[in-house]
């Protein structure tokens, strides 16, 4: 890493350790306004999130979906997009693996549950190079139609299983028919988390090598930077745009695949929970960044598991969890004002020239 | 009443006595101002000369309060100012007018002036606020109409009126920092004129950084030259030769552009453009059923006023902008800039303002110096593998060979010197063989030496059988660098001429036709 990387780095994490600490402060405040000690809370934060293997597990379970529907954030806005279309692109996977699912159950497992991940991870690919494809062809705003784009897969999703793939036998819950057993994904060796959190931290490394090592990568950077300069260039900024747009679309996808295939086993409302907002929290968070989504993601894992706990212990309103992610959110999209003014965080030029 | 006349915020006040005293400014472990004095006296135009990178920038952004000083002081009328500190700096009557421009496009020249004040009010008072500003407006030796759009201005109107907003709010003590390079040598001299005119009559003082060295025998009453951040010439404009002047700046003679191989070979066609036709951002049109064919081994000037379609012409030729109508060819086959073809055919192309055209800021000086290249070897192994170790030395061996002042091939971008930004661009179009080199305005903000260097660069390229398209508002370097001159006005080339037989009358002539 050059000096001015590592100045940027360090930046990034000073200012987001700045960011998540102002948020626990205001957050105490909220449920000291509800009647509650906040250190009690944080312990309870603590606990839910990180303090036993089991509230470990929980939380790399809720983190795995969340790596991979940062990248539908994280990878566009690489290239200049901002991509908010996370939520809709994990429905439309998980609706593919279920229509592709229920009729592979002949297959050897793995050939099927293969045939399913790169069927969820292609509708979501498309679902979001659509919206590139319309910015770029028709000048149509990523973020109003990967936003309008969330509403329709949801839509569609509920008229899906309430009629067409509905499962008459399920009478409790409104869901699709059931994928067969044999797509079914298990838990990772030695622990307690299914598969879904190995697929996304190997999607997040591989697109951190293809951003920061490839010629590709290079370029979408120099996209992002300053498209003039890349017209200059003369690279194919179409491809290019709906490329990334595809990727992202694609991991967030293959989120809902293993919604499928590792958690639901049919696709319901539960589908939609919020996994894709959340994914642009994480992306925000790691400025973009594949690998630090990684981290980012468990962090926020730990959030979400740490809910359930935090709110039966205090008797603490549903929302919660959503408060604290909602102050978390606000707080670090106001810190990128930060960067670049903070004194003694900007890269020290060393002599020469 | 309190805005009955701005007028009355100015002309009373005389313009204050600024004393720099030891400025000192260290970025890292350079030191871009060393112990640099100076003093302004009322009513004086002083001008800062010196090479690219001397620090003239940022000694200004020291006294506007833009970049904290880390040492020395500043008094203004005796007082001593507080560093680092824009608000104090405008309170104290400093203003600067930006070379970029700050005016809101959209907005009238009315709303532009109000705009800028700091205790605009809620509610704008317009019936009383107009008289207010026609009778400002009358007090000032230029004029521009209040009702005008900020947009359907030229370059020296946007130009003025940048500096009556500055006197608008009360600024008595304006800082120009290369304010000429985007007007035309009409246009500069009637707003540096103008400057001269008010200081004399005791209304403003100036500051004056010019690379121009006419601009300063011409307007400027005392001249403080650096060189390396350091002071190494001052004194009266009128004691000092223009000799004197270049021997503080760059320590000996000037340099002349080398008019190297003049009786080199003109070949075949290579740039053909039909029928070309551009519209700008309004919609409207901007270039008309232009063509032009540019030989290998040829300099084809494109002399102007600005605004007359150059950089739609050169967008279009970029890839920035779509043509609506028209051909572009290269060796007979159509051009569609594309990365593909621009390395196939050695296309290269230097765009005006390159911070904002050519250059990506979040990006340091070496990989700005790969952006034509990181995509082959030695950057790129088995076509896709990024070799960073590669790019950073390539671009300290560029940056080394047209000595761009930068603290190392890491540093961002950004923190380099106007004329550093232009020379590491140049740097990347210039480096490798060229085959079509397109350039905008390639002196732009360069200092004396560098023009000669870069002048003689180009005409290098073309004597390796380069076909040159040079846009340029600068007649001098039309007349300097091309085997032929065309006008362009309003979209068209009006005027074509080989250098031979180009008379400036008559293209002054197709120049201020309209
Ligand atoms: N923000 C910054 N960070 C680091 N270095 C900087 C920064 N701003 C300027 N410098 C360095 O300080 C030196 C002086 O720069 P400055 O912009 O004052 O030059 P200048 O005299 O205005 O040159 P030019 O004629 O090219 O505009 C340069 O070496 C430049 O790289
Ligand atoms: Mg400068």
């Amino acid at each position: 890493m050059t000096p001015v990387a590592i100045a940027q780095s360090r930046e990034a994490v000073t200012i987001n350790v700045a960011a998540f600490l102002l948020t626990l402060a205001l957050f105490g405040v909220y449920v000291t306004f509800l009647g509650h000690n906040p250190w009690d809370v944080y312990y309870v934060l603590w606990l839910g999130s990180f303090a036993r293997m089991i509230s470990i597990e929980s939380t790399l379970t809720n983190a795995a979906p969340l790596m991979l529907t940062a990248l539908c954030t994280a990878i566009p806005a690489r290239a200049g997009l901002l991509v908010i279309g996370g939520e809709g692109a994990l429905v439309v996977g998980a609706l593919a693996a279920v229509l592709v699912g229920v009729t592979l159950g002949g297959l050897p497992a793995w050939l099927g549950i293969t045939l399913v991940g790169l069927s969820a991870a292609i509708a979501g690919g498309a679902w979001i190079g659509a919206a590139g494809a319309l910015r770029q062809r028709r000048g149509v705003n990523e973020t109003i139609s990967t936003l309008l784009l969330n509403y329709i897969a949801i839509a569609v999703m509920y008229h899906l299983i309430s009629g067409p793939i509905r499962d008459y036998e399920r009478v409790l819950k409104t869901s699709s028919w059931s994928i067969p057993d044999s797509l079914r994904v298990g838990e990772m060796p030695f622990i307690d988390v299914h598969w879904g959190l190995g697929v996304g931290v190997i999607a997040c490394l591989v697109l951190y090598v293809v951003m920061r090592r490839t010629s590709f990568g290079f370029g979408v950077d120099i996209l992002g930077g300053n498209q003039r300069a890349a017209q200059v260039a003369g690279l194919p900024i179409d491809r290019m745009v709906i490329l990334c747009c595809f990727a992202g679309g694609a991991a967030a996808g293959l989120a809902g695949g293993f919604e499928i295939m590792a958690v639901h086993g049919f696709a319901s409302e539960s589908l939609a929970v919020g996994f894709g907002y959340a994914g642009i929290l994480v992306a925000f968070l790691a400025r973009q960044n594949p690998a630090a989504i990684i981290l980012m993601a468990i962090l926020l894992g730990g959030i979400t598991a740490s809910g359930g706990l935090l709110q039966r212990r205090f008797d603490l309103p549903d929302a919660t969890t959503q408060v604290l992610q909602g102050i978390l959110f606000m707080i670090v999209l106001a810190s990128n004002a930060c960067y670049g003014r903070i004194g003694f965080l900007q890269p020290k030029q060393k002599a020469g020239a | 009443m309190k805005h009955a006349s701005s007028l009355a915020r100015i002309s009373p006040l005389a313009p204050p006595e600024v004393a720099i005293t030891d400025l000192t400014k260290r970025f890292g472990a350079l030191t871009a101002l060393d112990a640099v004095s100076l003093t302004v006296r009322p009513g004086t135009v002083h001008a800062l000369l010196g090479e690219n990178g001397a620090g003239k920038s940022t000694l200004v952004k020291c006294l506007m309060g833009t970049y904290r000083a880390d040492g020395g002081q500043i008094r203004v009328d005796g007082a001593e100012m507080r560093l680092s500190n824009p608000r104090e700096a405008q309170k104290l009557g400093l203003g600067m007018v930006y070379q970029h421009f700050t005016l809101v496009p959209s907005m009238s020249v009315a709303e532009n002036l109000v705009l800028g004040e700091e205790d605009m009010p809620a509610v704008i008072d317009w019936p009383n606020r107009r008289k207010a500003l026609r009778e400002f407006m009358d007090s000032m030796p230029f004029r521009l109409d209040l009702d005008r759009v900020v947009s359907g201005l030229s370059a020296g109107e946007k130009q003025k009126l940048e500096i009556l907003k500055q006197l608008h709010l009360g600024s008595r003590f304006l800082i120009l920092d290369e304010p000429t390079s985007v007007l035309t040598p009409d246009e500069a001299d009637q707003i540096l004129g103008l400057m001269r005119d008010l200081a004399r009559e005791g209304r403003i003082s100036v500051v004056l950084i010019s690379h121009k060295l006419r601009e300063v025998e011409t307007y400027a009453d005392e001249v403080t030259v650096l060189r390396g951040g350091k002071r190494v010439g001052q004194g009266q404009v009128s004691d000092l030769g223009r000799a004197d002047m270049v021997r503080m700046m760059v320590g000996e003679a000037p340099p002349a552009t080398e008019r190297a191989g003049a009786e080199h070979v003109t070949g075949a066609e290579v740039l053909r453009i039909d029928g070309l036709s551009v519209d700008n951002d309004r919609g409207v049109t901007a270039v008309r059923d232009l063509g032009l064919a540019v030989r290998a081994g040829e300099v084809l000037g494109i002399a102007g006023v600005s605004g007359n379609g150059q950089t739609e012409l050169v967008e279009a030729l970029a890839g920035q902008r779509d043509a609506t109508g028209g051909a572009i060819t290269v060796d007979g086959k159509p051009f569609h800039r594309t990365r593909a073809e621009m390395r196939d055919l050695k296309i290269r192309l230097l765009p005006e303002d390159p911070l904002r055209n050519a250059c990506v800021r979040a990006m340091s000086v070496a990989e700005n110096l790969s952006l034509r290249s990181y995509d082959e070897p030695p950057f790129s192994r088995w076509g896709f593998w990024l070799d960073r170790a590669a790019i950073r030395s390539h671009g300290e061996e560029l940056i080394a060979r047209f000595h761009v002042k930068t603290q190392g091939p890491d540093a961002l971008i950004g923190t380099l010197s106007g004329g550093n930004v232009q020379r590491t661009v140049l740097a990347r179009e210039l480096s490798e063989g060229v085959r079509v080199l397109i350039v905008q305005n390639p002196c732009f903000g360069l200092d004396l030496k560098a023009v000669a260097e870069i002048r003689s660069r180009i005409l290098a390229a073309r004597d390796d059988g380069a076909a040159v398209l040079l846009i340029s508002e600068d007649l001098d370097e039309i007349l300097e660098l091309s085997d032929r001159i065309a006008v362009m006005s309003q979209g068209r080339l009006v005027h074509e001429t080989p250098r031979a037989a180009a008379s400036l009358q008559e293209i002054g002539r197709h120049m201020a036709a309209h």
